[in-house]
């Protein structure tokens, strides 16, 4: 697949009537979108709203409760799931950059060497991959020290370097700039935006809202598990249709949202929840 | 206090003059424990990753019986092997009783709880912190396990170490099934007990020496590695 000849599309990919229930909670409550090609979405929404989760299902980590995920008609697999498998061609051309960066404890140069034999890339063809995506993200003149002393900065433009190497279709990318100082920040939008470039369809979450003003064609409002607005980003952030979504592009707090059936109640919050 | 001094020299003569009866307990010794760290390795480190991977049937019943046999005294696991190896026993058609082989594979018995429970702890806690990265890339439990053992390294190999401390500390398990025949069964430890009752003091305390300077390399080993690899595991 790490070929320059560009193997068929997987997209779109379609959710429908996706629910995710854990604990007895309804987490993600009946998601239907269709992701098209050639664009970036950018999810938003508050903390604890679902947008990990969302990815997550996309992804195919973890599996709907109910409804589907298909990917160009066929029914997504878990990314391990085996090769036998109709869903799993899909998963091969898909990755994902987590909101915790996860390091091996091995080499910044093996960290994306492992990534790439688990995508059966012969060893002849690694090194020249690892050498383009080290110096693409800056990290060349680290590529020798354990990937785990890096600053935390430097670990997540690792984890972009590793998921580029792989060449996906789709990038997943969960808050990749959390915690990052601007000029980091600064750094993996350009990363994250050559990726695009070079034909991967981004789908990211981030609590940035200028970083989404940057990086949007297109943004989901995800609150509470569902979709409460979508819409192209210019449309999204001048107008607003959703009152949440509009006191969210403002910057007011969204205190009131933490409903009754909100299971992370904080103590002091008011308990009436605003209808949905 | 004369005799004290008077051991320690004939110690050091025997030690650094290289004497062949000592040099051929020592060899055996090491044979011996080595080889059943090993082997113990080869069991301990696949079962520990099985463990923390996979639920399956029996997964409890082989954690509580890994951590008995963890805790069982030598002796306790000697008696088990000589009722397995005696002529009257399952095995007895073996003839290994009172062989090195006999010694290797109570060893094996010993130590292999020890890594197998470490290699569990170990693994358990780099798959957490690794599941969805893994299963992202392709990998599922049975996919990354080289990956996780390799990661596990330095701590794996202080386990396989602790196991090796054990084995070779160890005389209960050796004296039963071994049977301390000279120049057969004879090692450290049981000569050690053996040139006491005797009152041969200066062969014992060479040998007690070598099993301390043995036992301090090791765990210098096991500082080291932690030592030098901690900005790995950071
Ligand atoms: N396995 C689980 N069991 C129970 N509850 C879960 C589980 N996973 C997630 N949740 C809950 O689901 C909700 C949504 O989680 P999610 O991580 O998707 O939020 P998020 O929108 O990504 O938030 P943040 O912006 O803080 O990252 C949270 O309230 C979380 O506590
Ligand atoms: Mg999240």
């Amino acid at each position: 697949m790490n070929e320059p000849s560009p193997a068929p599309s997987i997209l779109p990919l379609e959710l429908d009537g996706v629910c995710f229930e854990a604990g007895g909670t309804r987490l993600i409550k009946d998601i239907s979108w269709r992701f098209e090609a050639d664009r970036r979405t950018v999810v938003i929404g508050p903390n604890g709203a679902g947008k990990s989760l969302f990815l997550r299902l996309c992804h195919g980590l973890i599996k709907p409760s109910r409804g589907s995920v298909r990917w160009h008609g066929v029914e997504a697999a878990a990314p391990d799931e085996s090769p036998a498998n109709a869903g799993a061609w899909a998963a091969r051309h898909q990755a994902m950059v987590f909101q915790r960066p996860v390091m091996l404890r091995r080499s910044v140069t093996a960290n994306v060497d492992y990534a790439l034999k688990l995508h059966h890339i012969p060893r002849a063809k690694r090194a020249e991959t690892i050498e383009r995506v080290l110096h693409e993200t800056g990290l060349k003149r680290l590529a020798h020290l354990p990937a785990r002393v890096l600053s935390i900065g430097e670990q997540q433009k690792l984890a972009l370097a590793r998921a580029w190497a792989l060449k996906p279709q789709v990038l997943f990318l969960d808050e990749p700039t959390a915690s990052l100082d601007p000029s980091a920040t600064h750094g993996v939008e350009e990363i994250i935006e050559a990726i695009h470039n070079q034909g991967t369809r981004i789908i990211m979450t981030t609590h940035d809202l200028g970083q989404a003003r940057r990086m949007a064609d297109e943004v989901l409002f995800i609150n509470r598990g569902r979709i409460l607005e979508s819409a192209p980003a210019k449309q999204f952030f001048e107008a607003p249709q959703n009152d949440l979504a509009q006191a969210f592009v403002r910057g007011e707090l969204l205190w009131w949202n933490k409903g009754q059936d909100n299971r992370k109640h904080q103590p002091g919050d008011p308990t009436e929840g605003k209808p949905e | 206090m004369t005799d004290f001094t008077d051991a320690l020299g004939a110690a050091a003569a025997l030690v650094f003059g290289l004497d062949a009866s000592l040099t051929e307990i020592v060899m055996l010794s090491l044979r011996v424990s080595l080889s059943a760290v090993a082997i113990a390795a080869l069991i301990g480190l696949p079962t520990g990753a099985l463990l923390a991977l996979y639920r399956f049937r029996g997964r409890f019943f082989l954690v509580v019986s890994m951590n008995a046999l963890m805790g069982l005294p030598p002796v306790v696991v000697g008696l088990i092997v000589y009722l397995l190896l005696s002529r009257a026993g399952p095995f007895g058609v073996f003839g290994l009783l009172f062989t090195p082989a006999a010694m290797i594979i109570a060893q094996v018995l010993l130590v292999t709880p020890i890594i197998a429970a470490l290699t569990r702890q170990v693994i358990e806690d780099l798959w957490i912190e690794y599941e969805e990265q893994m299963r992202s890339l392709g990998a599922g439990p049975s996919r990354a396990m080289p990956a996780l053992l390799w990661d596990g390294r330095f701590t794996l190999i202080t386990a396989i170490l602790a196991g090796f401390g054990r084995a070779s500390a160890e005389v209960g398990a050796v004296m039963i099934v071994g049977g301390n025949i000279d120049h057969v069964t004879r090692v450290m430890t049981t000569s050690i007990a053996l040139e006491v009752s005797k009152g041969n003091l200066a062969l014992a305390l060479g040998l007690g020496i070598i099993l301390l300077v043995l036992s301090a390399g090791i765990n210098g080993a096991a500082y080291i590695i932690q030592h030098r690899t901690k900005r790995w595991h950071a």
